[in-house]
């Protein structure tokens, strides 16, 4: 009964799609009005039904309804409840039902608070945004329906990928959906621009908001996809240039792009038609990277199921939304007015810079992720890895980090160097002896030593702009592009230092061996057999001191899951300020000796602290913006409310 | 039926039998390896001690590593031969590790290691007819980020 419940909620909310897609249109007209007054009802009961059917689907999870397809192949009902609650994202329909719920939910948001644009312009929004989720709801509904039912029901079902058995699993998915979906937002609100050719200030600062709430999710998201795949991998990696990854990537960089942009065109009212197609690139990406993942043409532990239909659909959605939104791009670019005009020193001309780099990088990103395909496609097997990506996507990530310390201080329209000369040239004197000494004393690596040294830059001019100024009377927005560009480079030292100063130790250990790795000495103490709800281990019981102080016990797991089988490596982790040990029980070695891996990885954490700081920053801004619109407008009621009184 | 042709018809026999005894043996074989298959294979493949052993030299030991960083795992999903527990992965671990102590240089093992399984396992595209247009389009982006920037930013703003 639930799960019927949850699909006709689903039904309904994509017949209340096509409602609002029907309203958004012919309310353009004067003789669609009463149609057009159903829109903003139709996109808030939208959202609420689909919430509806999600949550069914995380209630049939919680319950273990075993006569439910899905549920019957994706969980167990041993499996612990945090597990049976995250897991009807932990498979291809249950994760495309989170896609529409996100969607419909942010569609529902738009209708319910924005008030600022004009209406037309928001009824093409809201319609473009029907008309994107009837895509997606058609292919939940034909061709991965989450409530499918199975009968007979089976005894028991067959368990949740062990890797996905993680806290990770809660947080990484649902926050990288709302930043996927989210842009949504950004490329609904291009189109209705586009629509109504009604691309001002206004229409900048009304989408703001919405990219960076995106953009902090899709932030957070990758921040936690990548410090999962580090602890759980059990290999000690962070970052693999896998399509999966590169897919979340991409929308990332053109949403950075895009948040710039945006401000260029609310302060400014230049690159109008740049930032409406960094909108609708934007958005495209998070399909295109839902196209990788999702149809199967590349595998992963992300591709749940590999089905050729399935990979026809999403292709199918892609061309239509994708190339109808280029296309409408390009009949109407030309007619949008070209916006204001600055010179190369300026703040704008800092921007401009920095979205043609971040450009480039999506560019090169998406280049090397597809490019594999398209060979594949003609018989030819290449691998595009860290060999390429990292030297090729430094070329322009360097002279954009460069950048992005000097252009901060820089004002709107017009500037000159002299006025910031010592500052900048102090913070590159710095970045020039952090490159100079760490290649005499350390002799690092080309790439690693240019991050270490860009992060010094980065890290010192992201906070010259708060030289002289009161940090009470600071905007709450520049101090999160601070915080924002802080958290660069402190990511950027902390993937440098890890990638220079890494140690690591492979050892066939006996019970009381004692191994050094970096500043730590490992004693494996014991090694105990271990039972979990669904799982058996051998604990590996190590005692590790630091620097020679009181030791601490970390135990890492070799565990056995049995639905399904299959073995993975629980790594266990002892974090310093400084850095962090990380250690893993292999197999046993030959009798009475145990394969121990250990590494000591300086500074590791500070490339997810710098991910954090990133999110915070654009926190701290959307803060900022808000109160000063909600400021704005409450400043506006008064005014009209004094000119009613006065006119009374 | 005499005693000669009686022994005649033995050592035809005999031949038959033995013209047949290496394709007989074949197909026993390969019954015997399909029934016992996977199992039986693990165990027959050669040791590979070095696959979760360092090499005693630091820099050949690091030299190992870095090579090793931009090989594919055949097996696993999206992950080099040094993140993987895979026995095959281990195995290559162990050719990479056995080839660096050995003298060979890196990027001689990786030749050795793409004319065994393809361009697929490295990760490190080389120039190539089918692989130029990876190196020509970032030049041609920097060309075009120079174009724009020229044009956006060349004029004096008013």
């Amino acid at each position: 009964m639930i799960a019927e419940l949850g699909l006709a909620a689903l039904w309904l909310a994509t017949a209340l799609a096509g409602l609002q897609l029907l309203g958004g249109v012919l309310g353009q007209r004067e003789s669609g009005a009463d149609l057009a007054a159903l829109v903003r009802p139709a996109a808030v009961m939208q959202a609420l039904l689909c919430a509806f059917a999600f949550g069914t689907l995380v209630l049939l999870f919680a319950r273990t309804d075993l006569s439910v397809a899905l549920v019957a192949q994706n969980s167990h009902s041993e499996k612990p409840l945090i597990f049976k609650i995250a897991g009807p994202w932990g498979n291809h329909e249950g994760s495309m039902l989170l896609w529409i719920t996100v969607m419909s939910l942010a569609g529902g948001l738009i209708a319910l608070v924005e008030r600022r644009l004009p209406e037309k312009t928001l009824l093409a929004t809201l319609a473009a945004q029907a008309f994107v989720g009837l895509g997606f709801y058609a292919f939940l509904l034909v061709s991965s329906n989450p409530f499918e039912r199975l009968d007979p029901a089976p005894a028991q079902g067959l368990g949740l990928n062990p890797l996905l058995q993680d806290i990770g699993l809660a947080m990484h998915p649902p926050t990288l959906y709302c930043g996927y979906v989210g842009l949504s937002v950004a490329f609904s609100f291009a189109v209705g621009a586009l629509l109504t050719r009604q691309v001002t200030p206004d229409f900048a600062r009304v989408i703001r908001p919405w990219v960076l709430g995106a953009w902090i999710f899709l932030t957070l998201g990758i921040t936690a996809g990548s410090y999962w795949a580090y602890y759980e991998l059990g290999w000690g990696g962070w970052w693999f240039w896998d399509p999966t990854e590169n897919a979340s990537l991409m929308p990332w960089l053109a949403a950075t792009a895009l948040l710039h942009s945006v401000s260029v065109l609310a302060a400014r009212d230049a690159l109008r038609t740049w930032t409406i197609l960094l909108g609708v690139v934007a958005f495209s990406m998070s399909m295109v990277g839902t196209f990788l993942v999702r149809s199967g043409v590349v595998t992963s532990v992300h591709a749940f199921a590999v089905d050729p239909q399935r990979g026809t659909f999403i292709l199918v959605l892609l061309t239509i939304y994708i190339g109808g939104a280029l296309v409408l791009f390009a009949t109407r670019a030309g007619t949008i007015a070209e916006g204001e005009r600055f010179t190369v020193m300026s703040r704008e001309g800092a921007l401009v810079i920095n979205n043609v780099a971040l450009s480039a990088l999506l560019g090169i990103v998406l280049l090397g992720t597809l490019y594999p395909l398209l060979t594949e496609a003609f018989g030819v097997k290449v691998s595009v890895g860290p060999p390429y990506f990292n030297p090729v996507g430094a070329v322009f990530l360097m002279p954009m980090l460069a950048v992005l310390a000097v252009g901060p201080l820089l004002r709107w329209r017009r500037d000159s160097f002299a006025r910031i000369r010592l500052p900048v040239l102090a913070a590159f004197a710095v970045g020039l002896a952090v490159l100079l000494g760490m290649w005499l004393i350390a002799g690092m690596a080309l790439l690693p030593l240019l991050g270490m040294a860009m992060a010094a830059v980065v890290g010192i001019g992201s906070v010259l702009p708060l030289l002289g100024r009161s940090l009470r009377r600071l905007p709450l927005a520049t101090l999160g592009m601070v915080v924002a560009h802080f958290g660069v480079a402190v990511a950027l030292f902390g993937m440098a230092a890890d990638s220079a100063f890494s140690i690591e130790k492979l050892v066939a250990a006996r019970q009381g061996d004692t191994t050094e790795v970096g500043p730590w000495r490992v004693t494996l103490a014991s090694v105990e057999p271990v039972a979990g709800p669904n799982w058996t281990a051998l604990e590996a019981r190590l005692s590790a001191s630091y620097r020679g102080g009181a030791p601490s016990e970390i135990k890492p797991q070799a565990r056995s899951f049995w639905a399904p089988p299959q073995q993975t490596s629980e790594s266990a982790l002892l974090t310093r300020w400084n850095g962090q040990l990380y250690t893993v029980i292999g197999g046993e070695a030959d009798g009475d000796r145990w394969q121990l891996r250990l590494w000591w990885k300086p500074f590791v954490t500070w490339i997810w602290y710098g991910g954090a700081l990133i999110a915070l920053g654009g926190l701290l801004a959307l803060i900022g913006r808000l109160r000063t619109d909600l400021k704005r407008r409450t400043v506006r009621a008064r005014v009209a409310a004094r000119r009613m009184e006065a006119a009374a | 039926m005499n005693a000669l042709s009686l022994l005649h018809s033995v050592e035809r026999f005999a031949r038959f039998v033995l013209r047949w005894v290496p394709t007989l043996a074949g197909i026993t074989m390969a019954a015997l390896a399909l029934c016992l298959g996977p199992a039986a294979g693990q165990d027959l493949l050669p040791p590979a001690p070095y696959a979760y052993r360092q090499l005693d030299d630091p820099k050949q030991e690091a030299k190992a590593q870095a090579l090793m960083e931009t090989l594919r795992c055949l097996k696993c999903q999206g992950q080099s031969i040094a993140d993987s527990d895979a026995s095959m992965a281990g195995d290559m671990r162990h050719q990479v590790r056995t080839r660096i102590a050995a003298g060979e240089s890196p990027e001689a093992i990786r030749a050795w290691m793409i004319e065994r399984y393809g361009d697929y396992v490295s990760y490190k595209p080389e120039l190539s007819t089918t692989t130029w247009p990876l190196f020509a389009l970032p030049l041609l982006l920097i060309a075009l980020a120079a174009l724009i920037l020229g044009r956006r930013l060349g004029g004096r703003g008013k």
